[in-house]
């Protein structure tokens, strides 16, 4: 088969494709083009492209916080299945969400199923993708894609969904971790302290774009949870313990709070890091982060525990990573991903400080590591 | 860290023996890969399966292998000889562990010392005795559905009444949910009841839960507690209908993030408690209206759905719960596809794959084809895509029965609401005429049970199908092309629904650049890059992920679907034809779509296409791949069917010309070609009318034998005896026309089939293997018991075969393999078919002569010289006897009789010093149990009573105790033997023939039919029937009847050598 007339006839389909009412396309830094049917808002979005191995949850997926400023490919093919979920609430928290809001700058999708069927369902996920004004493509193969982000590592995208009147708005790449030297992790915290009222014992919880069911996960512990931004002096709180949580971007932006988790480690406050807030308790404690080829992204990353036979299955949302080789004296690798051998978590030998890399309260995703929050309250009781 | 493990030296793997519903090639492969685990580990493996067309008794996997019944008496004598420090009960499917179970009982493990490798046999208990399993899943507060394990008819309705009908009824150990099924009143209870009891001594009673999602995980822990949900699939059927009659998917589709991994974080904690260590499957029950749900069961061994899912996520399940049976760590092993990767990981899918079951239920007569709570398909095809659309039409293509996809053939309800509630083996054709017909989703959905998102997607192709038909070829637009392709249509369903033909439609579309790309399968959605070449065609792509860079590449064409008349002794062939390829160095690929074989393991070959072995795939492969030619003759009848369109294709065929193959597949050609060799054939016509047919058998003279052209299994077959039957059957298969014509041809009463397996290289006869049926013709090859070297053949006749073998090879200029059947009488024999490809009994000959016929004929197709083999089979100082598996049990309702159509599901051969000895053996290897003392003989007319007489006395001698129905004890009085008198069943009287069969006081039936095409609901149906359901071994051939009578009086159970392959010196 001649390729070069194949590409031509292609591009033949292109054009129709293109004159149909709803086709967008993304574009890629390097200049690869992906043509697909629209199906959440009209709206021209720039951000970090990058792929999501898991095969389900998306709505927890598109809430979760830590995506802000990416464009995010699903590589399983089949989304919107069954639609999202009804907005109920447990300790004023939404459940089956992440967040408020979606979080995402943009979806991309093989196959976006329009029906769908499920009997916790309030409406579908187009309508929901564009009620929070988000675009999504559909048609697009996911899989040539992911093989691109795998081999040339995460990077900036676009998504055109019509020719703006400001056609120079379209051919700007924006980074979300640059732009304006940029921390993403503000667009994503509490401005203000929230308390949640539950039992006794406290905990401080640095957001810095927290998920929904890390919250909950202390709140169905009994755990009152003192939420507060990330940039928060939280030493002037009297609590049991510090949660540093998830959050967008590149972790060594947060200095404000690595200062503060410095301070509060030699005041000897027990500290859980958890994805980014892990980032950052090793940043504090003086290892160097880095950013990973295209990150880990999905419901699938064994991690093993160190000193141990134990692996895990986690859910993971990381571009970057701690160098355990920058470690220092007293601090131990906890976990390390046995597929590529990354760092995922680090623990003090003496001192009641320790961060998980991956998710131990899943949502979407295995919860195999649901004993970290229990060993977290074990050190603040 | 790190334990150091305990070196096992020998280790035995126990088989599950013939191919039978609920229990099919899945286990070969299974067992394969757990040979190839332990043989890396330097253990020397001991193998028990009488499957002698499997892959896994093929001589370069275990060190030994024994064709013995899987059995606990066997297994045992087994054990004693070979003093093995291990076993293996996972690998064989319910059969191996029942046997396991069973020696556990008797303390031989202990005895011997062997250690159950893997999951203990008390963890396998605990999941099979239902009360036991409930116990210990109310120990962990894990929800099961209400029940009672009752031990008798009157507590299982006591326990009916108390849950309120409907209930469901489960039997313990159970294979395939044997006998279960669910009664909506008591009459219906009382029945499946004292069925079950027949086969065991509980059951168990529980709330129905009919209408909720069946979701089910595969499931993988090691011994340092690790454990992993390696796949989850969600059956599109709702539960009520066993998932092994499902249609299923995975990953799961329509269940929520906070559904699945509660369901995963239950089976994990459920699989701790129970302390399985290897794989095991889970089945939920999920209420499609809340997060409700049940645990239904655990199978602690390798299953049907571990096999699906390792297919399905390109995990090897097998591979890896042997590796951990051994005591190794997950982490300690590797991702077979990626090879960098841990093999502690779950598996994430880019792509969706369904499974379709493959049912033959037409074969069968009087069949209930109703599909419920027991298994009756008797295999399934895969179909992976990127939309349910696409993998829907695909997998019904795979199926191959005839439909071009989910619409483009006609098919028509009489009742249609009724077939969407109990539906039947044309389900997803009653939901489709459903939608068509303007039912609406909902009410298909509260008829049917099946989740409305996949009746949106059914519908989806119902809305292109009715955009196609309203355009002609030139009117399709691209896009429309483009959806049609993304959603599963094939250019040929396409073409009908437009007005054009197949490559009309295939050359627009490829001018317009929609074309399927090449994915990989690589258990990690593209995260890490893969390093094997498991791969599958979609059309919602852009690229490939190859680059076609190979030469010298040769694709050799699977056998498909598992089903009456084709099954693992194809996919034996296959594997064979693409080691010794490897073996002459090219590079091998592999079509096939049947999740149940080796054939489709990746490791096999190096580029594994899960694809349709339709003329479009194969040519869409083929322009990608550009190889020096395909073998179309291992994967049997599909593959053979597509010669002369692959070779008017440009598709390079190997081997022999498809012009010859067509010759001999087209009857009338054939039959010109025997003319002009002067060979001769039993009188034959193709009509097309009833008058013409009527005419002709006049002519000839009855019996005739009936059938339609293009034939594998003898599907349609019948034999008319006379006239009347005649008109009947015709009647009956009422499209005989011009499009349909019908072959009569002239029966041979009391002629003696023979069969001839042989390779030819330009025509010339290298090597050949002649066998001999032990019942006369009538009873289909398939279903025949067959013995090689011939016993009782004239040496003329053989001489006679064998030159007429010569013929045809020479005259067909034959380069492969080919199989001829005969019919011999009076040392006359006529060639009754011949089929230019490898036949079900190819692994049987080479395995009995230990002279590969596979290899051999790969090597000639490839143009290698080969010595030609001089060697004579009458010098073989053993026998090798192959005896056909049925599985009437499941089949409800089916009579249980041999005829000219095919209904065994699969086969067993079993070596012996002489004949007697290799047939008991082959006999107890399906099942059969040497009588005792108390025989029910019916044998049928006057002429098989007297021909059995003989048989009578001897019997007599080996003091049996007679019960006879009427006629036949008034004969065997006449001859001076004492029967009691049993009444028929219709008579009502006590002694009654039922109650004898009922209580079990009788230990072999043996019923010759008056005339075995009858239809009729008779008594001689219903002992038929009572027989097989109570499960007392029933003959119902009297040439079958006589060599077992003689064999039993020769041979008694303690004379079964029990001796591995190897015994046996050529």
């Amino acid at each position: 088969m001649d390729k070069e007339m194949d590409k031509a006839i292609y591009k033949k389909i292109d054009k129709e494709i293109d004159k149909e009412v709803g086709s967008a396309k993304l574009l890629l830094e390097d200049g690869s083009v992906f043509f697909g049917k629209l199906f959440g808002a009209r709206k021209i979005v720039s951000g970090e492209v990058i792929f999501n191995t898991g095969m389900i949850g998306y709505p927890e997926s598109l809430t979760d916080p830590s995506y802000q400023g990416q464009i995010v490919v699903f590589t399983y093919p089949l989304i919107g299945n069954y639609g999202v979920p009804f907005p109920v609430r447990e300790n004023n928290l939404l459940k089956y969400f992440e967040s408020e809001k979606i979080q995402v700058k943009a979806l991309v999708v093989t196959e976006y199923s329009e029906n769908y069927y499920h009997w916790n369902t309030e409406q579908s996920l187009s309508e929901w993708l564009k009620e929070n004004q988000i675009p999504a493509l559909s048609g697009i193969d996911t899989r040539k894609l992911t093989k691109i982000l795998r081999e040339k590592g995460s990077m900036l995208g676009k998504i055109i969904t019509h020719i703006p009147n400001d056609e120079k708005k379209i051919t700007e790449f924006q980074d979300p971790n640059n732009t304006n030297n940029n921390n993403l992790v503000p667009e994503v915290s509490v401005k203000e302290p929230i308390v949640y009222e539950k039992g006794k014992k406290r905990i401080i919880l640095v957001d810095c774009g927290v998920k929904n069911s890390i919250l909950q996960a202390f709140l169905r512990r009994d755990i009152t949870v003192i939420r507060v931004p990330w940039d928060y002096d939280f030493l002037s709180e009297k609590a049991d313990g510090i949660l540093i949580s998830n959050g967008p971007g590149d972790p060594r932006k947060c200095e404000l709070t690595i200062n503060n988790i410095r301070r509060a480690m030699a005041k000897n406050i027990p500290i859980l890091g958890i994805c980014l807030g892990c980032q950052l308790l090793g940043l504090a404690a003086g290892a160097e982060t880095y950013k990973l080829k295209y990150g880990h992204r999905g419901q699938n990353q064994p991690c093993l525990e160190v000193g141990t036979n134990r692996c895990y299955i986690t859910t993971q949302n990381h571009g970057y990573s701690i160098d355990s080789n920058t470690l220092k004296e007293d601090w131990r690798e906890w976990f390390f991903n046995v597929n590529d051998q990354t760092n995922e978590g680090i623990i003090h030998i003496s001192r009641p400080f320790f961060g998980a890399q991956f998710h131990p309260e899943a949502s979407p995703g295995p919860d195999d590591t649901e004993f970290i929050f229990n060993m977290f309250l074990r050190v603040i009781s | 860290m790190i334990r150091k493990r305990k070196k096992f030296k020998k280790v035995l793997i126990l088989g599950s023996g013939a191919i039978k519903i609920g229990e099919a090639g899945e286990f070969d492969y299974c067992g394969s890969q757990a040979i190839k685990a332990l043989k890396e580990e330097k253990i020397q493996v001991i193998l028990v399966n009488p499957n002698i067309a499997t892959v896994q008794t093929s001589e370069d996997m275990a060190d030994k292998v024994y064709l013995l019944p899987v059995n606990d008496y066997f297994v045992e004598k087994i054990i004693e000889k070979e003093r093995p420090d291990g076993i293996l009960l996972g690998f064989g499917g319910q059969t191996a562990l029942n046997v396991g179970i069973e020696l556990f009982k008797k303390g031989i493990f202990q005895k011997y010392e062997v250690n159950v490798l893997g999951t203990s046999v008390e963890a396998i208990r605990d999941t099979e005795d239902r009360k036991l399993f409930s116990k210990r899943l109310q120990e962990i507060n894990l929800e099961i559905p209400k029940s009672n394990a009752v031990t008798s008819v009157k507590e299982a309705l006591d326990t009916a009444k108390e849950l309120g009908y409907p209930v469901m009824c489960r039997i313990a150990y159970a294979l395939g949910g044997l006998g279960s099924g669910i009664a909506y009143n008591s009459s219906q209870l009382k029945s499946i009841a004292e069925k079950a009891f027949a086969y065991t001594e509980q059951i168990l009673i529980e709330e129905c839960l009919s209408g909720w999602k069946e979701i089910e995980y595969e499931i993988v822990r090691d011994s340092y507690d690790n454990c992993i949900a390696v796949c989850s699939m969600e059956n599109v059927d709702p539960m009520g209908i066993h998932t092994g009659e499902s249609i299923v998917v995975a990953p799961v589709q329509t269940i929520s993030a906070s559904e699945n991994f509660k369901l995963r974080s239950y089976a994990i904690k459920l699989i701790r408690h129970l302390g399985i260590v290897g794989e095991c499957n889970i089945q939920f029950a999920l209420d499609p209206n809340s997060e409700d749900y049940r645990v239904i069961e655990v199978n602690a061994r390798l299953s049907r759905s571990s096999a699906l899912a390792s297919k399905a996520t390109g995990y090897p399940l097998a591979f890896i719960a042997a590796k951990l049976a051994l005591g190794y760590g997950l982490i300690e092993l590797k991702n077979i596809i990626t090879r960098t990767t841990s093999a502690c990981f779950e598996p994430a899918l880019d792509y969706i794959v369904l499974k379709y079951p493959r049912w033959d239920l037409e074969k069968f007569k009087k069949v209930n084809t109703n599909i419920g709570s027991e298994m009756k398909s008797v295999g399934e095809v895969m179909a992976i895509g990127r939309s349910f659309e696409e993998v829907l039409q695909k997998a019904i293509r795979m199926l191959d029965i005839g439909m071009y996809g989910l619409v483009g053939n006609k098919v028509e309800f009489e009742d249609l609401e009724k077939e969407l509630k109990s539906p039947t083996d044309k389900k997803m054709f009653a939901i489709a005429r459903a939608i068509e017909g303007g039912y609406s989703l909902a009410e298909i959905y509260r008829l049917s049970g099946v989740n409305p998102w996949f009746l949106h997607k059914i519908k989806n192709i119902i809305t292109t199908k009715e955009k196609l038909e309203q355009l002609s070829c030139s009117e399709l637009s691209p896009s429309l092309l483009q959806e049609a392709k993304k959603q599963g249509f094939s250019d040929n369903q396409i073409a009908l629904l437009t007005g054009s033909d197949e490559l009309t439609i295939r050359r627009k579309r490829k001018e317009l650049g929609i074309i399927p790309y090449v994915k990989q399968i690589d258990t990690l959605a593209a995260e890490y890059p893969a390093k094997t070449n498991y791969l599958y065609l979609t059309y919602h792509g852009q690229e490939d992920d190859l680059t076609f860079q190979e030469k010298n590449q040769v694709i050799v064409l699977g056998g498909g679907p598992y089903r009456v008349g084709s099954s693992v002794e194809f996919d034996w062939c296959c594997v064979n034809a693409v080691k010794t390829l490897k073996k002459l160095n090219y590079s091998t690929i592999m079509i096939n779509y049947n999740p149940e074989t080796v054939s489709t393991d990746y490791d096999i070959c190096d580029k594994l296409y899960f694809e349709e072995l339709t003329l479009e795939r194969i040519l869409d492969i083929y322009e990608k791949e550009r190889p020096l030619g395909i073998i179309i003759s291992m994967g049997g009848q599909i593959p053979n069917n597509l010669a002369l369109r692959f070779s008017q294709a440009n598709i390079k065929v190997l081997g022999t010309d498809p012009l010859n193959i067509d010759t001999a597949e087209d009857r009338h050609k054939f039959s010109s070609l025997l003319d002009k060799l002067q060979i001769d054939q039993p009188a034959w016509e193709e009509l097309t009318s009833i008058e013409e047919a009527e005419k002709f058998a006049e002519q000839v003279g009855y019996p005739v034998l009936i059938r339609p052209s293009y034939i594998l299994s003898g599907a349609a077959m019948s034999i008319a005896l006379n006239k009347r039957e005649l008109t009947k059957y015709l009647k009956k298969a009422s499209n005989v026309s011009k499009d349909y014509p019908v072959v009569v041809s002239k029966f041979i009463v009391n002629g003696k089939e023979i069969e001839v397996d042989a390779v030819a290289k330009n025509g010339k006869l290298i090597c050949y293997a002649i066998s001999e049926h032990i019942e006369n013709a009538g009873v289909h090859s398939g279903d025949a018991t067959i013995v090689l070297p011939p016993q009782r053949t004239y040496l003329e006749t053989l001489r006679k075969i064998k030159i007429v073998t010569r013929k045809i090879a020479q005259s067909l200029q034959i380069s492969g393999p080919f199989n001829i059947q005969f019919i011999a009488k009076d040392n006359k024999i006529k060639v009754i078919e011949c089929n230019l490809r490898s036949s079900r009994s190819f692994p049987f000959v080479s395995k009995v002569v230990k002279l590969n016929f596979i290899d051999l004929a790969t090597r000639i197709i490839m143009g290698e010289e080969v010595p030609e083999n001089n060697y004579s089979f009458f010098d073989l100082n053993f026998v090798g006897v192959k005896a056909p598996q049925f599985s009437f049990s499941r089949l409800k309702g089916s009579d249980p009789v041999l005829g000219v159509e095919m209904v065994s599901t699969g086969e067993v051969a079993c070596l012996g010093d002489d004949f007697n000895e290799a047939f008991l053996k082959s006999l107890i290897s399906v099942g059969f149990r040497l009588p005792k003392k108390n025989i029910l003989l019916s044998t049928g007319p006057l002429e098989s009573k007297v021909e059995f007489l003989e048989s009578t006395r001897i019997l007599k001698q080996m003091n049996y105790k007679f019960y006879a129905t009427r006629g036949t004890a008034n004969f065997m009085k006449e001859n001076g033997i004492e029967a009691e008198v049993l009444y028929w069943p219709s008579e009502e009287r006590e002694p009654n023939v039922i109650t004898y069969l009922v209580n079990r006081k009788i230990d072999l039936v043996i019923n010759i039919p008056k005339n075995t095409e009858t239809v009729e609901l008779d008594n001689d149906y219903i002992i038929r029937r009572k027989a097989v359901d109570f499960n007392i071994p029933l003959i119902t051939n009297i040439t079958f009847a006589k060599r077992f009578v003689e064999a039993l009086s020769e041979v008694k159970l303690e004379d079964l050598k029990v001796e591995s392959w190897d015994y046996y010196k050529v």
